[in-house]
């Protein structure tokens, strides 16, 4: 089966939760109701004509112009060896997803990376801390408004300019 | 140590210095300690290819032992703490060899929000190695040129005084 088939059906089942455009391409993209994801993904991993036994990548990006931060699903199905990339937008200011990781158990760590350099909320998380930044790092570093801090427990982060040497 | 900078320089305590150096340079413990990518080569270098054992140095799992760290890579901020604690870990007398690029300066992360520009930031450096990362020949010589330092410090003699080097 398809993902125009795939999509076709979520959309017969769930309505206007997943929007009714799909960009085909090879991670074909569709939008998720952000409240819903969770709802989501369990039907596209249980249902055996989907199928999607793999959560391949867990990423989000800061747009800024529209106030949103979306997160990205990209799903593989193992079985099948279709793809689909799911798109949840939250917004900016308060940006909150329930979370995915009992659904696939390797969206623990890649929610907690979310959360630590995006500042994403995953509810439900099992243990939300921080990924790669110290556990006292202070803002989420790849915000297009993040300030980096002038000191790190006294070493400097000062730099000079690579453009002026 | 209470001979240490206690007793006048004569040329028996200056042989004698110069003994315990050698014996010292000759046995730099090197603590197995890795960053980034810096740390294969630093691992290629006490390899049987370049073997750094022929210069008495050796690997060891603790810094309570080692008398050598070999900064190998790129040191994060939240390294960064971590290096400093396990230098001061090392017993006196102990040496830092700062290899590659990031190490020395940040390198092609210097710009980083999550990179250290440097280890010298953290703690002070005997040796810098340069190179991205640095061959194993690179840091063999970078230990020699560390076993020369060791060789012309003074221990036994004592710490000129003021009025000496007025006199003089």
């Amino acid at each position: 089966m398809d993902i125009a088939e795939i999509h076709r059906r979520l959309r017969e089942r769930l309505g206007n939760i997943v929007s009714p455009e799909l960009e085909v391409k090879d991670w074909s993209l569709c939008d998720v109701k952000p409240q819903s994801i969770a709802e989501v993904c369990t039907i596209l991993r249980d249902e055996p004509e989907s199928a999607f036994d793999c959560l391949s990548n867990l990423s989000a990006v800061d747009r800024k112009s529209a106030d949103t931060i979306e997160v990205y699903y990209h799903l593989f199905s193992y079985q099948h060896g279709h793809r689909l990339t799911l798109r949840a937008a939250t917004p900016r200011p308060d940006p909150i997803l329930p979370t995915v990781s009992h659904i696939w158990p390797i969206a623990d760590w890649l929610e907690r990376e979310a959360f630590d350099l995006m500042g994403v909320r995953f509810t439900g998380h099992p243990d939300l801390r921080r990924i790669l930044m110290p556990e006292d790092w202070v803002g989420h570093p790849l915000r297009k408004d993040f300030v980096e801090p002038e000191e790190y427990h006294g070493i400097s982060t000062r730099r000079e300019s690579l453009l002026k040497l | 140590m209470s001979l240490i900078n206690s007793v006048p320089e004569n040329l028996v305590t200056a042989k004698l210095d110069e003994v315990l150096n050698w014996t010292r340079k000759s046995s730099v413990w090197y603590m197995l300690f890795g960053l980034a990518c810096c740390a294969i080569e630093m691992m290629q270098t006490g390899g049987p290819r370049s073997d750094l054992d022929r210069f008495g140095a050796v690997p060891r799992a603790t810094p309570r032992v080692s008398d050598l760290i070999i900064v190998s890579g790129t040191l994060t901020l939240k390294m960064a703490l971590r290096t400093k604690l396990l230098y001061e870990q090392m017993p006196d007398p102990k040496y830092v060899i700062s290899m590659g690029s990031c190490a020395n300066c940040g390198g092609l992360f210097q710009l980083a929000y999550s990179v250290c520009d440097g280890v010298d930031k953290v703690i002070p450096v005997d040796v810098y190695v340069p190179g991205c990362p640095p061959r194993p020949e690179a840091l063999t010589e970078g230990l020699l040129k560390l076993q020369d330092k060791i060789q012309q410090e003074r221990w036994l003699v004592r710490a000129p005084r003021a009025a000496d080097t007025a006199a003089a």
